[in-house]
């Protein structure tokens, strides 16, 4: 596999380069804040790259809390009245500099969702498909990362285009497909990083795997029922101190439900589609009044089963988490996926 | 392929009060670009997304029947806001349908067999579009024998009724209408409710026989332990699931139970799967 170098003299200029062919993402510090998120980069912008984690995961990028799928008028002197129209869209090539592995990895789980053999997001799938992702290795994880476990890891190249590995003075640039590379070059980025260099990343990828302290296990989930582990007695004390804000969900890159609402102005409208939660008693509560997932006990059990047993038994694939930790932090009462896990693992 | 969350646009053809007490309205639709009616060939038991543009979508089964051509017909009960906007339209207005979704009753292993249908209230809809399917001359000889048992609380509640009739008249089918109570001192069918009236008229579950059942979860709680008496095994009791939802394609996590999504993986599933299923609907 080819290994580029990139001075870190020649990182903004490459960056600025690679504009004139791409709509660049990466993470960014929200001003007043303590903490980056992933954004649109502005004229001039350039990726935090010693951002850790963002707050919120970059599944943004295709993924947007909100985003308009149709607009319609309702104004009965228009030809058009009451017909819904798809507005043009942006699906020129997007660069998403500084993912980070596992947020990479999240994207391939999203995808199983969104690009189905029967139906397809055109939304999601036109926006993942312009993305490219230059992510950038963790050299040192966070106390929160188990991503090891997760069929993930801090140097997993599975999701990515390019696998940057600070070196300190420089990145090595390890292109893994053809979008990578026209990228790389697009940037001017070229010079090859000859003999030592994978030797290098992969010491650092062996260190950086040492460090992490926390794993996970869900060889026994794969094993157990559906109905046996719905059942089971420890839901009451997983979902004690939930608040059901939602919290989790929002801030999970692997996480992908979403709601439908009509918003209008006037005569004028749109249809968007938003993020959604499972934590909230409107996500399933019918007309009626009946609501299938009644308490917090439901919903939360609902959270955990689908990341760790119902789309492992969907898809035939791992679990519905890649390990970043995200959930951990920001959870206001402190719940766990690792403990919850190893409940059900029990 | 398609965006699936694009209605086709349809002008509403007709509306027709279903129930006495005008809670329940059939619409009929056509589809103005005369191609989407291919692109929307349906089977007995799938759904559609009834698009009102800003108000909303409303998953509600497809009433018509696969053989019957030209339009699609819906019955809609007045519940919330896109149900009670629907039925203040009027003939001539636009609007959306999406579809058709999820899975249908299963046609190709029902054929030889004998059918029993057990409906009750307003769960009726895919069941009509069934049984005009079955009874339609280019399908009844593919069916043993079709037993309905269908109730309502009074008369006047009946979905259907000049069809019901009709069908009364035929010896190819064996209807037993029931109502929970009436007043009228001519009404010649069952007084009852579905579960009893079910025991005492319908025929024996066997290999050979499926129950499809659709109706109140109170009707299906105490219907189930009459068709196991019958001898009706859990994998010959078909229903269909009422989950809320949006998408309706498998997307928006919503109408999940399980790892199955009732709008993509149903809303037609067997007792037998739905006993390996959290009861979560
Ligand atoms: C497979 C299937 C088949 C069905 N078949 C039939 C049928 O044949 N006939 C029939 O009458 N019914 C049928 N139903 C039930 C029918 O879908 C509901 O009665 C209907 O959706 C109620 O819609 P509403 O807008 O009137 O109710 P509401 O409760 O007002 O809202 C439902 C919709 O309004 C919006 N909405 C309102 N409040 C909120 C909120 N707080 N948060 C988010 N969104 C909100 C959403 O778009 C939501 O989907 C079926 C349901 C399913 C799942
Ligand atoms: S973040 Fe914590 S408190 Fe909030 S919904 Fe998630 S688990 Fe519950
Ligand atoms: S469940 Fe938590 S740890 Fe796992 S991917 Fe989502 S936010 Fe990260
Ligand atoms: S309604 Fe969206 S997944 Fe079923």
């Amino acid at each position: 596999m080819k290994v580029i170098k990139i001075d870190k003299k020649h990182w903004a200029g490459g960056i600025e380069k690679s504009r004139s062919a791409y709509r660049l993402f990466g993470p960014v510090m929200v001003e007043n804040k303590d903490f980056s998120d992933f954004e649109e980069l502005n004229a001039g912008e350039m990726p935090d790259m010693t951002a850790t984690d963002t707050r919120t995961s970059p599944k943004s990028i295709c993924f947007p809390p909100e985003e308009v799928m149709m607009e319609y008028s309702t104004d009965e002197t228009r030809d058009d009245c009451n017909l819904m129209r798809v507005p043009v869209k942006d699906y020129s090539p997007r660069a998403v500099i500084g993912i980070r592995p596992y947020d990479a990895a999240a994207y391939l789980i999203v995808k199983k969702n969104f690009d189905t053999p029967e139906y397809r997001d055109p939304y999601w799938c036109d926006a993942y498909a312009a993305c490219t992702f230059i992510g950038l290795a963790v050299n040192e994880p966070s106390r929160l990362d188990f991503s090891t476990s997760t069929n993930s890891g801090p140097f997993d190249e599975s999701g990515l285009d390019v696998l940057l590995v600070d070196m300190g003075g420089h990145y090595f640039a390890k292109v893994i497909t053809e979008k990578g590379a026209a990228y790389l070059k697009a940037a001017g980025w070229e010079e090859a990083a000859g003999d030592g260099a994978e030797q290098q990343i992969e010491e650092l990828k062996v260190k950086a795997e040492r460090m992490i302290q926390t794993t996970i296990s869900f060889d026994r989930i794969k094993e157990k029922s559906i109905m046996e582990l719905h059942g089971a007695d420890f839901w009451d004390d997983a979902a004690f101190a939930c608040i059901n804000c939602g919290t989790c969900t929002y801030v999970c890159p692997t996480c992908w439900c979403f709601d439908i609402q009509d918003e209008t102005k006037g005569k004028s409208g749109v249809r968007i589609k938003a993020w959604d939660s499972c934590m909230y008693p409107l996500f399933t509560i019918h007309t009626t009044g009946h609501n299938p997932r009644e308490t917090k006990v439901h919903r939360v059990r609902q959270r955990f089963m689908h990341k760790l047993k119902y789309y492992m038994d969907k898809y035939e694939d791992g679990i519905m988490c890649v390990g970043c930790g995200r959930c951990v932090r920001s959870c206001p009462v402190n719940i766990d996926i690792r403990r919850v896990c190893q409940s059900m693992n029990g | 392929m398609q965006n699936p969350y694009l209605p086709y646009p349809v002008r509403i053809d007709d509306i027709e009060i279903a129930t006495e007490d005008k809670s329940l309205k059939t619409f009929k639709f056509v589809f103005l670009n005369k191609e989407d009616e291919e692109k929307f060939s349906y089977k007995a038991g799938q759904f559609g997304e009834l698009s009102v543009p800003g108000k909303g979508e409303i998953p509600i089964g497809i009433a018509s029947s696969p053989v019957e051509k030209g339009f699609v017909m819906f019955t809609v009960n007045k519940a919330g806001v896109v149900t009670t906007h629907l039925h203040n339209m009027k003939v001539g207005d636009v609007m959306g349908i999406r579809g058709p979704l999820g899975n249908w009753y299963p046609w190709e292993q029902l054929e030889g067999k004998n059918i029993l249908i057990v409906g009750g209230g307003f769960a009726f809809t895919t069941l009509r579009s069934s049984i005009v399917y079955m009874l339609d001359p280019a399908n009844r000889s593919k069916f043993g024998t079709i037993d309905v048992v269908y109730g309502a609380r009074n008369p006047g509640m009946l979905l259907y009724k000049n069809e019901l009739i009709e069908w009364e008249k035929r010896d190819d089918i064996n209807m037993h209408i029931t109502v929970d109570g009436t007043t009228d001192p001519d009404w010649k069918y069952n007084v009852g409710f579905v579960p009893p009236v079910t025991e005492a008229k319908a025929p024996k579950g066997d290999e050979n026989t499926y129950a499809i059942v659709c109706g109140p979860p109170i009707m299906i709680k105490f219907t189930q332990p009459v068709l196991e008496k019958l001898g009706y095994t859990h994998d010959k009791i078909i229903m269909s699931l009422e989950n809320r939802m949006k998408c309706g394609f498998g997307m928006c996590g919503r109408c999940g139970i399980g790892k199955e999504l009732v709008c993509k993986d149903g809303p037609v599933f067997t007792l037998d799967q739905l006993n390996r299923t959290p009861r979560e609907y």
